[in-house]
Formats: C-alpha cells, sequence, structure tokens
C-alpha cells in the first residue's frame, strides 16, 4: 500500500455494484477556528472530490469546511468489475490536490 | 496633433488588452476547479443555501429517502451520516445542518451509474436537524433527523 499519496481507497465488488471507500487526509480548517493566541486559523479545506471509473465521473462532490477533518467518502455504483481501475481526485481551497489510481482487487483482503 | 493621436490609440489599446487579461483570469479558476458553489456553500441558512444550490426552496418530504445520524454524537468533530436514497433518478444529495454557521455541508453529485447512496463525515457545532436533499428525476426530496451533540466540532 502506498503510503505518499494522501488518499485512501478501499474498493470491492459484489454483484456489480462497487462499493468505494476513500479516506483522504486533510485539515479541513473552516477558517473559524482560533489558534490559542486568539487569531483565526484560515480556511483550508478540500471543495471538490471526484471518483472516475472507465472515464466516466461517477462521483462529483463538492464540500464545505464542515466536513470532518480526514474526510471519508463511502458510495457505490454498478457496472464495474474485479480489475477495473478507478482514479480519485481532489482540490482544496488553496488549489493543493492529489489524485490516486487504484486497481478494485480482484482477491477478498483478508482482515 | 499626430502625436497625441498616437498616444489615445496606445492607451486605449492597452486598457483593452488589461480588461481581456482579467476576464480572462477571472475565468481560469472555475475551469481548473470543476465547479465550487460559493454563495450556496457560503449562505447562513437552509433556504439560502437551497436557493443558490437548485434555484429552489420547494421540498417534498419523502420516506424513500434514509437517513442514517446518531441520535446523540459525543463527538460533533465526526459525526457519521449515511443518507440512501431509494428514489428513481437520483442524481445529487446534499447534506445540510441546521444550525452550523455555513448550513450546506457537503453536495454529491452523482454519475448515471451512482447509486443514490453515500456515508460521510461530518462537524456539528451543536445540537441540530441534519437535513438531507435528494434531487431525483428534477425535484427536490428531503427527510430530516435531529442530532444531539455533546462536544461541538467547530471550535470557538
Amino acid at each position: 500500500m502506498a503510503t505518499s499519496s494522501t488518499i485512501q481507497v478501499r474498493s470491492s465488488v459484489k454483484k456489480g455494484v462497487a462499493t468505494i471507500k476513500c479516506l483522504v487526509s486533510h485539515p479541513m480548517e473552516t477558517g473559524m477556528r482560533k489558534d490559542k493566541k486568539g487569531k483565526l486559523i484560515p480556511a483550508k479545506f478540500i471543495q471538490n472530490l471526484s471518483c472516475e471509473h472507465a472515464g466516466n465521473v461517477v462521483l462529483d462532490a463538492e464540500l464545505n469546511g464542515s466536513v470532518s477533518t480526514n474526510p471519508y467518502i463511502k458510495f457505490k455504483f454498478s457496472g464495474a468489475t474485479k480489475g477495473d481501475t478507478i482514479k480519485v481526485s481532489w482540490v482544496d481551497n488553496k488549489g493543493d490536490k492529489d489524485s490516486v489510481e487504484v486497481e478494485i482487487p480482484t482477491k477478498r483482503r483478508r482482515k | 496633433m499626430d502625436q497625441q493621436r498616437r498616444i489615445l490609440l496606445k492607451s486605449t489599446l492597452a486598457a483593452s488588452a488589461t480588461t481581456m487579461a482579467i476576464s480572462a483570469g477571472l475565468l481560469t479558476p472555475k475551469a481548473v476547479l470543476a465547479a465550487w458553489n460559493t454563495a450556496a456553500f457560503n449562505a447562513k441558512d437552509v433556504d439560502a443555501a437551497l436557493t443558490s444550490a437548485y434555484d429552489s426552496t420547494a421540498l417534498t418530504d419523502s420516506n424513500k429517502i434514509k437517513l442514517k445520524a446518531p441520535d446523540v454524537a459525543e463527538n460533533g468533530a465526526s459525526v457519521t451520516i449515511t443518507v440512501d436514497s431509494k428514489l428513481d433518478k437520483t442524481e445529487a444529495i446534499s447534506i445540510l445542518v441546521k444550525n452550523n454557521a455555513q448550513p450546506l455541508t457537503a453536495t454529491f453529485k452523482f454519475g448515471a451509474k451512482t447509486e443514490g447512496f453515500i456515508t460521510t463525515n461530518i462537524k456539528m457545532g451543536k445540537s441540530s436537524d441534519v437535513i438531507a436533499v435528494v434531487k431525483a428525476n428534477g425535484k427536490l426530496y428531503t427527510t430530516k433527523q435531529q442530532v444531539k451533540v455533546t462536544i461541538g466540532g467547530c471550535g470557538g
């Protein structure tokens, strides 16, 4: 598992329906929080997060600062098979971004 | 005379070039960021957010939307919300927290093959109604649930 990416993806397919779980490492500062000196911490949060499968956008999310620190998103879509590649990417309000491409594993992960 | 004509022409050209640069500059961020509805996310109340996001506040209560949220959240910094829509042609799901400073928390737009299902973690400043708004077949449907928050998660 690559650790350099900010995005962790777990995916599985059951009866043609893929379940995707994404966990992104991001501070998600709202811009309303204050530090110990009472100064406002500037806003820094993911605004757009999208997921592509076979060239189609399956999820296009717009997030506000009120999504939790290290956002977690789980969703489902049909028409996927094991071994398919999915791409997850995000952009925050400061223009920082990251993306990752993962294959839906053919074997079930051992717990 | 001629000299002045030259100057006038030059300054006019320069001005129009600047205007073009500015309008181009204004357009670029929109192209880079797919779209982020600033007005909707910065809105201070639910109706204003919905008007900006969906051009409508006409919501129909629906029992085909399941909103799964805890009755009591101990930590407002991370409240797990699941919205499961059984409505046909679900295009988008928005999650709003009525008592947050900015109610609109997230909007999820779905592709044609995506199921009307989303789970995510949100922050809640204090106890509030959590409202799920589902856009399906061009109409807006909603359901809500109250969540009591023990410790707020928006700092302050």
